[in-house]
């Protein structure tokens, strides 16, 4: 019993490094010199220098993109809670036969991939002057998630029972007090399932910012994408960049990662 | 359930909840793709304004000109072996992996979290931290052990970079299938478990005959989900192989990109992309009815 749970341990250790090698690959490396690089990439820097990334910051513009990144993710992982959970609370509590249309459709649309609409979706927002601000951005991302969100609050609102709507409106609360101070406060869980998909999804975006953002509102993928495309061979630089693309995200799962992990588990049930 | 009376109560109560977001929903996504649907039938030209109405109905000649694309039938091709690579090993290797992390297992939360991390990160940083493994690193393995298959970089060779991308794709979308096949191996109840060591199963005949069955909706998810995400993969595509080389590499996602924007055939782009909805859908449709059957059986 024991020799087995040991050769356990040793399989899980094995695919723990294979998983995180690229990463320390990248970490290392992102300290040398190219010289250095070229001669033993596995080994540990000379001297932690910080040449590359102080370099690496200010060829990215990382101060400007890093702060455009956050702005929109926040904005859009909030309207995202909002309009969806209203959304689903009128497509499950009202009843009409076109709210399961309406639900069917929106399902549906979850298959149809992004470049099926690419084309028609910059030629439509491009002649209406739409693809320049980091406003509409977030509007863009209303309409291409409220599908998978309103989906996730739909399953949950349906599990409320209804009398607590009902003692609510005895007491005279309208529907959307109801809405507020009844249901919301009891989407928290799967709020935050929500909150953590969003937030991966558009932080890491890089397709649609890369069609609806210009150069100076630029965010963390766009500007690492142009930046790695510059300084492919001078290694030790391109690494550095890398790792401040990285690092926003890699600070936030060290402190969040137990809520992450059980946050995206609940979603997968679902 | 409510219901309503009066007109006026029910468009205060439509407006109040539900407009914003299907407005946004209609003008972002359902708008675009029926008009590109339509454009496919004519021969819009890409820069005309799609209102100017300004171009003519020409039947199937989009699609023709698409099909007989040699190019687009490489990309198609290979999106197909890419996509059957991608979902096989990425389920079995998360399979294996939730089965290891929910076992007895010390320090099992620190490796799931490790597993994950791939995740975290988007696909164009994850690409490039690959591009650096596969040229530089590769090439300095094969300085040291002499093995031929490393003597250049996988990227500058067709067959290569294609494996460099699935193994790309692999090892970033097994974490999160991980947590699927977890969040369903924790759902079995234990009595069923202890109930089959007690019937003198093997390990083995308690994995093929009652965990495996009972995971029917967890591989459903984890299918579904491996097989959407590796038919529109495009971040890793484009920052890894970037097509090349010479256009050998490119998934279709990527060719459409490229048709688009950098060769602007918007006419047959447009076809391409809505062969593309087709196939995705209709793969979506074949994999819901057939587990359906399955979960009934």
């Amino acid at each position: 019993m024991k020799i087995k749970l040991n050769f356990k341990f040793l399989l899980a250790v094995i695919f723990a490094i294979v998983y995180i090698f690229p990463f320390s690959l990248v970490l290392i490396n992102s300290f040398k010199e190219r010289v250095e690089i070229i001669a033993n990439p596995l080994k540990l820097p000379a001297e932690f220098s910080l040449t590359n990334y102080i370099t690496a910051y200010e060829r990215m513009d990382y101060a400007s993109a890093f702060f455009n990144s956050l702005i929109i993710t926040v904005t859009a992982v909030i309207v995202l809670i909002i309009f969806p959970s209203m959304l689903a609370y009128y497509l499950v509590r009202f009843n009409y036969r076109r709210n399961q249309i309406i639900f069917i459709i929106l399902i549906a649309s979850m298959i149809i991939p992004f470049q099926a609409l690419m084309i028609p979706f910059v030629s439509i927002y491009g002649k209406l002057d739409m693809l320049n601000s980091r406003l509409y951005l977030v509007y863009f991302y209303l309409g291409f998630g409220v599908a998978l969100s309103t989906f996730m609050y739909h399953g949950f609102i349906k599990s409320i029972p209804m009398a607590l709507d009902e003692s609510a409106t005895i007491e005279g609360a309208n529907k959307f007090q109801i809405y507020r101070h009844i249901i919301l406060p009891m989407l928290k869980p799967i709020t935050a399932t929500i909150v953590i998909l969003n937030s991966l999804w558009i932080w890491n975006d890089f397709l649609l910012p890369s069609l609806a953002l210009f150069q100076k509102s630029r965010t963390l993928p766009l500007s690492t994408f142009s930046f790695f495309g510059r300084f492919t061979t001078d290694f030790g630089l391109a690494m550095a960049g890398l790792v401040l693309s990285m690092l926003p995200i890699i600070i936030l799962y060290l402190a969040l990662q137990r809520q992450i992990i059980s946050g995206i588990s609940e979603g997968a049930v679902k | 359930m409510y219901t309503e009376k009066g007109l006026l109560d029910k468009l205060k109560s439509f407006a109040t909840f539900s407009f914003i977001p299907l407005f946004a929903f209609v003008t972002v996504l359902l708008i675009p793709f029926l008009v590109g649907f339509l454009l496919t039938f004519t021969d819009w030209n890409g820069i005309a304004a799609i209102s100017s109405l300004d171009y003519n109905w020409v039947g199937l000649k989009n699609y023709s000109v698409a099909f007989a694309d040699k190019d687009f039938w490489t990309a198609l091709l290979l999106t197909f072996k890419y996509v059957i690579l991608v979902v096989v090993f990425t389920n079995i290797i998360a399979f294996a992996i939730a089965l290891l992390v929910t076992s007895k297992l010390s320090g099992r939360n620190f490796f799931r979290s490790i597993f994950f991390v791939p995740n975290l990160i988007g696909g164009v940083v994850l690409g490039f931290i690959w591009v650096f493994i596969f040229s530089r690193f590769v090439e300095y393995i094969g300085d040291i052990t002499n093995l031929a298959a490393f003597q250049h970089s996988w990227l500058v060779d067709p067959d290569k970079a294609f494996i460099a991308l699935v193994i790309v794709s692999v090892w970033q979308l097994s974490g999160y299938m991980m947590l699927i096949y977890i969040a369903g191996l924790v759902g079995i109840p234990n009595d069923i478990i202890e109930a089959s060591s007690i019937d003198g199963a093997s390990p083995w005949q308690r994995l093929r005959h009652i965990v495996m069955p009972l995971m029917i909706p967890a591989f459903t998810i984890s299918l579904f989900l491996t097989l959407r995400n590796s038919f529109m993969a495009f971040d890793v595509n484009l920052a890894l192989t970037g097509g090349g080389p010479f256009r050998s590499t490119e998934l279709v996602t990527l060719h459409i990109y490229n048709e688009a924007f950098r060769f602007q055939n918007y006419g047959d782009g447009q076809a391409k992309a809505v062969i593309l909805f087709v196939i995705v859908a209709t793969i979506a449709i074949i994999q819901v009815l057939a587990t359906n059957r399955l979960e009934r059986t």
